[in-house]
C-alpha cells in the first residue's frame, strides 16, 4: 500500500484507508481511481499528485 | 495526447497574445524608465510613474483594448506548457526587477532627495513590488528548483515569502471557504480583509510549515524551514542594502513593503469576493469549481498579470503555466480587469454597489449561499432576503 501526496495543497491519498466517502474503497490502488478524480481539498488533477516515501 | 499534428510553429501561432507576454518585464522596465527620467529631469510627476500605471492607465487600457476570450486548441495548449519561451520571460521578470529594485534602493540611499521625489519612488517600487508577487506565484507553483527559488528570490523586496507557503498549500486547500485568509467575504470592505489577509496568512504560512516539518521529524527552526528560507532572502536582501547605504534606507523599505503586499492583497480581495463552496453531507467542502473564482479577460491586466485573472482554471489546474490557462464561459466575470477592480476595492461603498448584485446574481438571489462576512450577515439577509 502506498500514500500519493497532491503536490499542490499537500492532501494525502493513503491507499490503504481509501476514501469510502468519496465511494473509493479501502485498499484502491492509485491506478485505479479514474482519471478525471481530483484532489478533494483544492481540485487538482491527478497528474498533480506525487507518490510519496512511507516512513 | 496525441500532438503530431501541430508542430511548435503551428501552435505558437495558435498564442494571440504571444509576443505580447514579454511586456511583462516590459513594462516594470518602462514604468521605471520613466520614473527615473522624471528623477534626473525634475519633473517630478514622472516619478509616480508606477501607481499611476496600475491605478489609471492599466484600468483605462483594459477599457480601451477589451478582451481576449479565445482558447487554443486541447492539443496546442499541450505543445505550449512546454515551449521555454514563457518560462524564460518570467525568468527575466526577476532579474529585472531586483536589478531594478536594487537600482533605486542606491539612488535612495546615497542622493539627497525632496521628500515628493522620495515619494515617487517609493510609491514606484511599490507597485513593482506588489506585481513582482504575482511573478513569484506563477513561479511559485512549479515544481522545479529553479522556478522555486525564484518565486523565493521574487518575495524578497517585499518580504512577502511567508506567501510562498500560504499560497500553496493555505489558499489552494480553503480557497472560498470562511476558513481562508486569503478569500474576501461579501460585506468585508477592502480595509476589514486587509490585516485580517497579512496576519491571517502570516500564521497560516507558520502553522503549515510546523506541521509539515513535525511530521518529518524536523523543528520548526530549521534550514528546512520554507518560510524561512523565503524569509532569509528579505534578511540578506534588506540586511545588505542597509549594511551599505545605512539605516536611513530602512523606512523606504518598509513603506515600498507596505504598498507592495496591500497591492497584492486587493488583488486577493477581487478573486473571491463573495464565493463559497458549499458543505456536504460528510462535512467537507465540494471540490473548488470553476463557479469559486471571479476571472476576466481584458487583455492589458492579463499580460501584466500573467493571466492570473483566468483565475478559475488557476485553482482547477495550479501547476498549469500561464500560457495555457484557459478561459470558461460558465466562470463568473468581474465587469473589468483586477487593476480597475483595485482601484474600486479601495472606495467600499462603489465596491459594494458594483459587486452585491454581482454576488446575489450568482446565487440566484440566495445570500445564503455566498461567503458572508459575519458581522454583515444579518443586514445582507434582510437587504436581499433569500427566495422562499
Amino acid at each position: 500500500m502506498k500514500k500519493w501526496q497532491c503536490i499542490v495543497c499537500g492532501f494525502e491519498y493513503d491507499e490503504a484507508e481509501g476514501m469510502p466517502d468519496e465511494g473509493i474503497e479501502p485498499g484502491t490502488k492509485w491506478e485505479d481511481i479514474p482519471d478525471d478524480w481530483t484532489c478533494p481539498d483544492c481540485g487538482a488533477p491527478k497528474d498533480d499528485f506525487e507518490m510519496m516515501e512511507v516512513d | 495526447m496525441d500532438t503530431a499534428d501541430f508542430t511548435l510553429a503551428q501552435a505558437r501561432a495558435h498564442d494571440r497574445k504571444r509576443w505580447l507576454w514579454p511586456m511583462g518585464f516590459g513594462i516594470i522596465l518602462i514604468v521605471a524608465a520613466v520614473a527615473l527620467t522624471g528623477w534626473l529631469t525634475g519633473l517630478t510627476p514622472l516619478m509616480f510613474a508606477g501607481p499611476i500605471t496600475v491605478y489609471l492607465l492599466v484600468p483605462l487600457l483594459d477599457l480601451a483594448i477589451g478582451k481576449d476570450s479565445t482558447n487554443p486548441p486541447e492539443r496546442v495548449l499541450d505543445i505550449l506548457e512546454d515551449d521555454p519561451f514563457y518560462r524564460y520571460s518570467t525568468y527575466i521578470y526577476v532579474l529585472v526587477q531586483m536589478a531594478l529594485f536594487i537600482g533605486v534602493c542606491t539612488i535612495v540611499g546615497t542622493q539627497d532627495l525632496t521628500g515628493w521625489q522620495w515619494l515617487g519612488f517609493v510609491s514606484t517600487i511599490g507597485m513593482l513590488s506588489g506585481i513582482s508577487i504575482n511573478t513569484a506565484h506563477e513561479l511559485g507553483h512549479k515544481n522545479t528548483v529553479v522556478e522555486s527559488w525564484l518565486a523565493k528570490i521574487a518575495l524578497a523586496p517585499v518580504a512577502y515569502g511567508h506567501f510562498y507557503v500560504e499560497h500553496n498549500y493555505g489558499h489552494h486547500r480553503r480557497v472560498a471557504t470562511p476558513e481562508d485568509p486569503a478569500s474576501a467575504r461579501m460585506g468585508e470592505s477592502f480595509w476589514a480583509f486587509l490585516p485580517r489577509t497579512v496576519v491571517g496568512s502570516v500564521r497560516s504560512a507558520w502553522h503549515i510549515e510546523a506541521r509539515r516539518l513535525a511530521r518529518r521529524g524536523r523543528p520548526v527552526w530549521s534550514l528546512h524551514n520554507e518560510v524561512l528560507q523565503a524569509w532569509a532572502m528579505t534578511a540578506l536582501l534588506w540586511g545588505t542594502l542597509l549594511l551599505v547605504f545605512g539605516l536611513a534606507l530602512l523606512p523606504f523599505l518598509i513603506v515600498q513593503a507596505m504598498l507592495g503586499a496591500s497591492l497584492l492583497e486587493a488583488v486577493n480581495y477581487a478573486e473571491h469576493y463573495g464565493l463559497l463552496r458549499a458543505r456536504r453531507a460528510d462535512g467537507r467542502y465540494e471540490r473548488c469549481r470553476p463557479e469559486h473564482s471571479w476571472n476576466n479577460d481584458h487583455i492589458v491586466t492579463n499580460i501584466f498579470l500573467f493571466h492570473l485573472q483566468r483565475h478559475s482554471d488557476h485553482h482547477a489546474h495550479p501547476t498549469r503555466r500561464y500560457q495555457s490557462l484557459r478561459h470558461f464561459d460558465e466562470a463568473p466575470e468581474l465587469p473589468t480587469g483586477y487593476a480597475g477592480m483595485i482601484v474600486l476595492a479601495y472606495f467600499p461603498p462603489l465596491w459594494y454597489r458594483v459587486m452585491d448584485p454581482r454576488v446575489l446574481a450568482h446565487y440566484q438571489g440566495d445570500l445564503r449561499r455566498a461567503n458572508l462576512q459575519p458581522g454583515a450577515r444579518a443586514r445582507l439577509l434582510s437587504q436581499y432576503p433569500p427566495p422562499a
